[in-house]
């Protein structure tokens, strides 16, 4: 049953050093500020699983914290390169990173698979790519017809999170707009955190939304603002200008450092790295 | 025509090529930079009923300027339905329902098999790319696949570092120079674009390239294309 809790105490509580961790979140409702608290709390040796490792893994990478990365498309979307990933896989630094990957067909399956507490994902998939002999994929035929098809094995996290735009006071989650993966990535998690927009009342159920019930999650915290620079459909839109900025912050080893000593590690929580943000730019 | 006259750049050229292979009815699958432009372009021109899917989960979607991502809201809030990733992969495009499917790649080789994933060793990697993405089903799912891709010896490649993508379904490739289509199970130059001619193509592909016997000419854009393309990219390209 969800507790509601401040953000550092679920992390502390429900996060460990050599965890396998999902953050979820398909371009919207991206879970940022859990990254950056999992900075500030230093877990290292993380198997983080994500289909789009976006600036959210580039962060963490960079930062130190991943020894592995289970994903299908790794870029700054409509920019280039994630330059932190892109240093590990070929410097190995800060430390070298174990890449599983797969593509999004594939890893979609493998999470429903998790949620249906299934052992593996199938797909028509792989086949004729390099992929297989560089991933955990296996050909199946089918018992009823022959035909030859794609394993995967399922996600089951020992952690998923995902950021929701509404809470209520009992716990239970709404997302609404672009909703990915963030039902199956809860559902097939040992343990769950949602990071929420705003705690209300009552729920009001929207049109096409996936509801979380409270009992499907181990941990609800506030952290508005907590998608940045990502949206939250209905509350604030995508910080492209940041997107765009991030290709210059993170090219460069230092100046990488200097931003997550500054804007992270120098900042207590989610408001807080907003405020640091908006001194820079005002400094800028 | 010299490229000193040309009013339009290569990349208007490439979307409004592509777009117009594209018509009403067609449900395509769009990636965001000029796949998303030029279905963007063919839904404001001849084929306002062309069904837009981006991959993020959203089913006829009819954004008023080019998003940025593939996930922008504007998608969601013009969008027919929402899917979630799992259904949108599953039901929609494995289960056989889009026509067209844009890839791009870092390389392509004759067969129009695509890599996205690395450039060198794999496990010492010169550049890592980003990686499949939807490719590898896109490319087995849909009934055509449109390249996008600018001409170079670097990107057209006797043989790939790595195979992201096959090439099976692949029937058109659109570069900044002309049009590629497969004749007999090898990309062949069919046309080229205004100011572009056959030799340039050949020197900028690192194979033998073949040239059909009957190679075309690409028209070039129309007023009409321009501006409807250009208005498509005011507000946010201009931001």
């Amino acid at each position: 049953m969800a507790k509601l809790v401040p953000l550092r105490t679920a992390i502390e509580e429900l996060v460990h050093e050599g965890d396998s961790v999902a953050l979820e979140g398909f371009t919207h409702l991206i879970p940022h500020a859990v990254g950056h608290e999992l900075i500030r709390q230093g877990r290292r040796n993380l198997a983080l699983i994500r289909m789009t490792p976006d600036i959210v893994y580039d962060q963490l990478i960079g930062a130190g914290c991943a020894r592995k990365l289970t994903f299908s498309w790794g870029g700054n979307p409509g920019v280039g390169s994630l330059h932190r990933l892109r240093d590990a896989v070929e410097h190995g630094w800060p430390q070298p990173l174990e890449l599983e990957e797969h593509s999004h067909a594939g890893m979609a399956a493998a999470y429903a698979a998790g949620a249906s507490n299934l052992p593996f994902g199938v797909l028509r998939g792989y086949e004729g790519t390099d992929l297989p002999p560089r991933t955990i994929a296996e050909r199946v035929t089918c018992p009823f017809t022959g035909e030859e098809l794609a394993a995967v094995p399922a996600h089951r996290p020992n952690v998923g999170i995902v950021h929701a735009q509404q809470a209520d006071r009992r716990g239970n989650v709404q997302l609404w707009g672009i909703t990915g993966v963030q039902k199956e990535v809860v559902l097939a998690s040992a343990r769950s955190i949602v990071t929420v927009e705003e705690i209300v009342d009552e729920l009001e159920l929207r049109p096409g939304g996936v509801v979380l019930p409270a009992w499907t999650i181990d941990a609800v915290s506030l952290a508005p603002g907590g998608a940045h620079p990502s949206y939250a459909h209905g509350y604030y839109e995508r910080d492209n200008d940041f997107y765009v900025r991030w290709d210059e912050i993170s090219r460069d080893r230092e100046r990488f450092e200097a931003w997550i000593e500054r804007h992270v590690l120098g900042t207590t929580d989610v408001e807080d790295y907003r405020r640091s943000l908006a001194a820079a730019e005002v400094a800028a | 025509m010299s490229l000193a006259e040309r009013t339009y750049t290569a990349d208007e050229m490439m979307a409004v090529e592509a777009a117009r292979r594209l018509h009403d009815g067609t449900v395509c699958f769009v990636g965001i930079g000029l796949p998303s432009l030029a279905a963007n372009l063919a839904r404001a021109t001849h084929a306002p009923e062309c069904v837009l899917i981006y991959e993020s989960g959203t089913i006829g979607a009819k954004p008023a300027q080019l998003p940025l991502s593939i996930g922008d809201g504007e998608l969601a809030e013009t969008a027919d339905a929402v899917v979630s990733v799992p259904e949108m992969f599953a039901y929609w495009l494995q289960g056989g329902r889009i026509d067209v499917g844009f890839l791009g790649a870092a390389q392509i080789d004759p067969h129009g098999n695509l890599n996205s994933t690395v450039i060198g060793d794999y496990d010492r990697p010169k550049v890592r790319l980003p990686g499949a993405g939807g490719a590898p089903e896109i490319a087995t799912s849909v009934r055509d696949v449109f390249v996008m891709l600018r001409h170079s010896p670097r990107a057209f490649v006797e043989k790939l570092d790595f195979t992201t993508s096959v090439g099976d379904r692949v029937s058109v490739v659109v570069t900044d120079l002309g049009i590629l289509e497969p004749r007999d199970g090898e990309l062949t130059l069919t046309a080229v674009h205004p100011g572009a001619s056959a030799d340039e193509a050949r020197a900028a592909t690192g194979w033998e390239l073949r040239v059909a016997d009957d190679l075309g000419d690409t028209l070039p854009p129309t007023e009409a294309e321009l501006a409807a393309l250009r208005a498509l990219q005011t507000t946010r390209l201009g931001a």
